[in-house]
C-alpha cells in the first residue's frame, strides 16, 4: 500500500505541522482500487517489454531463452527491410489520416455551425461511422465496396464505363487509410464542433459588420479558435492510430508483402505468428517511445487546463 | 427568396448529402442483410426482400456464444471499471490534497501507452494466468483500459455537486455512505450513467485485444466478424446481416452519448 499513499500534504505556509486526522487516513485507502491496479497495468507488463527487448526469447523453440543479447534485437529490426517499410508505412499512414480527419472535420464543423432544417439528424449520420466496430468496417469496406468484382464502387466505375480496381491488392495503405479516415473523421468532427460552438456568436458579427467576408472570418476567427481543439485532436488520435491493428488483420494481413505492414502489425507478426517475443519487443518498445513524445506535448496541456480550472 | 434563406437552403442540401455519404455503407449494410446471397453480389437496389441472412445467422452454431460474450465483456468491464473507479473520484473530488492533480494526470497518461506496446506482455502473462482465451481476461483488460476515462469522468461529475449540499448533510450527521446514497447518487446519477454507456460502447467495440487474446470459447463479435472471410462474393447477405446486429444498438446507444464522448476521450480538453 506504499504506492498509495503519499507523505503528509504539505500544509500552507506559516501553519503549524498538521496532524492528519483518522478519517484522511481511511481516505487515502479510497484511492487504492484505481492506482494499484494501473500502477500494476503500467510499470509490469513495459518492464516486461523492456526485459524481453534485451533477451533471446523465442516462444517456439526454447533452448537459449532468457539470455542476455545487449542491443541485437534493436540492432535486428533496424537492419531488417520489414522494419524499414513498417517505419515508413506508419509515417504515410499515420500523416495521411490525420490531414484527412482534420481538414475534412474542420470543414464539416463550420458546415454543421449552421443553421439548417434537420441539422441534428444529418449530424447523427455524420458520426454513426465512429461507432461501428473497427472489424466490421474493414469487412464492409473490403467485401461489399472495395471488391473488385462484387463491390459498389466496381460495380458503379463499370457502369459508367471504367475498369474496376482492385484496391486492397493495388492501393492496400491507401484503402487502410481510407476505412481508417471513415472512422475517425467522425471523432475529429465531433470535437470541432463542439469547440466551435463556443466560439462566440457576437465576436463572429461584429467582425461580419466590420466587412470581414467569410473566408477572412474563417481564417481569422475561427481557425485560431479551433487551433486547441485541432491539437487535441491530432494527439489523441496519434495514440490510437499507432495501435490500429483490426482494420490491417481483418483485411490484407500486412500485404500484399509488407505494403501495409505498420508498426503495430509488425510487433503482431513477429511476436505472435513468428514467436521471436525478444524482437517483437524492441518493436513494442519503440511504439512506446513514439507515443511519449505524444502525450508529453498533450499531458502538459491537460494540466495546464486543470489548473485553469481548479 | 431572400438570400439568407438561400444560403440556408444550400447548407441544407450540402449538410444533407454529406451525411448521407457517410451513412451509405451503414445504409448498405442494412440493405444487403434483407437479399437472397445471390442478389447480395450485385449492387442493385431492386431485390425481392428476404430474411434468410438472419434465419441463417440464428439457426448458425455460434453466433449466440458471441453476442453473449459481447454482452458479458462489455457490461462486465464497465461494471468493475465503476467499482474501482468511484471510490478513487469521490475522494479526489471532496477531499482533494495537493496530490491530487499530478495523480489525475498521471491516470490519464496511463491511456496513452500504446497498447501494441505492452501487447507480447500481456499475451504471455494471460497464458501463464490462464487468462488467455477467457471472458474474464478480456473483462479485467477492457476494465483496466476504460478505468482512466472513468475516474476522470466521474471526479467532474463529483466536482460539480455543490460542496454547500455535502456540508448541510454532515451537520445533519449523515455517514459517508449515507451521503453517498442519497445524495450523490441522485445528482450524479445523469452524468455516471451517460458514462457507463460510453464505456459498454468502446468495450463493445474493442478490437485489438480482443482478436489477440480470444480463442473459440470467449470470442467476442468483434473477433467473431473478424473471422467471416468466406471466398469473394459469397455469404455477403450472411455478413451484413451479422454485422448489422453487431452495430445496430451500439449505435443508437452513442448517438446518445455525443455529449460524454467528447468529454470522456478529450479529458476536458475541449468543452
Amino acid at each position: 500500500m506504499s504506492v498509495q499513499s503519499p507523505p503528509a500534504a504539505r500544509t500552507e505556509a506559516p501553519a503549524p505541522v498538521q496532524k492528519i486526522e483518522p478519517a484522511e487516513k481511511w481516505r487515502r485507502l479510497l484511492m487504492a482500487p484505481s492506482v494499484v491496479p494501473l500502477l500494476l497495468w503500467m510499470i509490469v507488463p513495459l518492464g516486461l517489454t523492456i526485459y524481453f527487448s534485451f533477451i533471446h526469447y523465442s516462444l517456439e523453440s526454447p533452448a537459449g531463452n532468457f539470455g542476455f543479447v545487449g542491443l541485437q534485437n534493436y540492432q535486428f529490426l533496424w537492419g531488417d527491410y520489414r522494419f524499414t517499410t513498417a517505419i515508413l508505412n506508419t509515417i504515410i499512414f499515420l500523416v495521411s489520416v490525420l490531414v484527412i480527419t482534420v481538414v475534412v472535420g474542420v470543414l464539416l464543423a463550420v458546415l454543421y455551425d449552421q443553421d439548417f432544417p434537420g441539422k441534428n439528424i444529418a449530424m447523427l449520420l455524420v458520426i454513426a461511422p465512429f461507432f461501428v466496430m473497427p472489424t466490421v468496417t474493414a469487412q464492409i469496406w473490403d467485401r461489399l465496396f472495395m471488391d473488385p468484382i462484387y463491390g459498389v464502387i466496381a460495380q458503379f466505375l463499370q457502369a459508367i464505363g471504367l475498369p474496376p480496381i482492385d484496391w486492397l491488392q493495388s492501393y492496400p495503405l491507401l484503402s487502410i487509410i481510407i476505412m481508417v479516415s471513415w472512422e475517425w473523421i467522425p471523432f475529429s468532427f465531433l470535437i470541432l464542433v463542439t469547440a466551435l460552438k463556443s466560439l462566440d456568436q457576437e465576436q463572429k458579427e461584429a467582425a461580419a459588420i466590420d466587412g470581414a467576408g467569410s473566408f477572412t472570418l474563417f481564417r481569422r476567427i475561427v481557425l485560431p479558435h479551433l487551433e486547441k481543439a485541432i491539437g487535441v485532436v491530432v494527439m489523441i488520435e496519434m495514440i490510437f492510430l499507432l495501435s490500429i491493428f483490426a482494420e490491417i488483420f481483418t483485411t490484407t494481413k500486412g500485404g500484399p508483402g509488407d505494403a501495409s505492414t505498420t508498426l503495430a502489425y509488425l510487433v503482431y507478426s513477429l511476436g505472435i505468428n513468428q514467436f521471436d517475443a525478444g524482437i517483437a519487443s524492441a518493436g513494442g518498445i519503440l511504439a512506446v517511445i513514439l507515443a511519449n513524445i505524444v502525450s508529453f506535448f498533450l499531458v502538459r496541456m491537460l494540466a495546464k487546463n486543470l489548473r485553469q480550472n481548479a | 427568396m431572400s438570400k439568407s434563406a438561400l444560403a440556408k437552403l444550400g447548407f441544407a442540401v450540402l449538410g444533407w448529402f454529406i451525411g448521407a455519404l457517410f451513412f451509405f455503407p451503414i445504409f448498405w449494410i442494412g440493405v444487403t442483410s434483407f437479399k437472397s446471397e445471390s442478389d447480395a453480389a450485385t449492387a442493385s437496389l431492386i431485390f425481392q426482400p428476404t430474411l434468410d441472412a438472419f434465419v441463417g445467422i440464428f439457426s448458425g452454431t455460434d453466433y449466440f456464444l458471441n453476442v453473449r460474450n459481447s454482452i458479458l465483456l462489455s457490461f462486465g468491464s464497465t461494471i468493475l471499471c465503476f467499482i474501482l473507479a468511484i471510490p478513487s473520484a469521490y475522494r479526489m473530488a471532496f477531499y482533494p490534497t495537493q496530490k491530487t492533480q499530478s495523480l489525475l494526470l498521471w491516470m490519464l497518461s496511463t491511456k496513452m501507452m500504446p497498447a501494441v506496446g505492452v501487447l507480447i506482455p500481456i499475451y504471455l502473462v494471460w497464458k501463464w494466468l490462464h487468462l488467455f482465451d477467457t471472458v474474464i481476461g478480456l473483462i479485467i483488460v477492457n476494465a483496466l483500459m476504460n478505468l482512466p476515462i472513468a475516474v476522470w469522468m466521474a471526479y467532474t461529475y463529483f466536482s460539480e455537486v455543490p460542496k454547500g449540499i455535502l456540508e448541510a448533510g454532515r451537520i445533519d450527521g449523515a455517514t459517508a455512505g449515507q451521503e453517498l446514497w442519497h445524495l450523490l447518487r441522485p445528482m450524479t446519477m445523469p452524468g455516471l450513467s451517460s458514462t457507463a454507456l460510453l464505456l459498454i460502447i468502446l468495450s463493445w467495440n474493442e478490437a485489438f485485444w480482443s482478436l489477440n487474446l480470444t480463442g473459440h470459447d470467449s470470442a467476442p463479435l468483434t473477433a467473431f466478424i473478424a473471422s467471416q472471410t468466406g471466398s469473394q462474393g459469397q455469404t455477403l447477405a450472411a455478413l451484413s446481416a451479422a454485422s448489422l446486429l453487431a452495430i445496430g444498438p451500439i449505435m443508437i446507444m452513442g448517438w446518445f452519448t455525443q455529449k460524454q464522448l467528447v468529454r470522456g476521450l478529450t479529458f476536458g480538453a475541449v468543452k
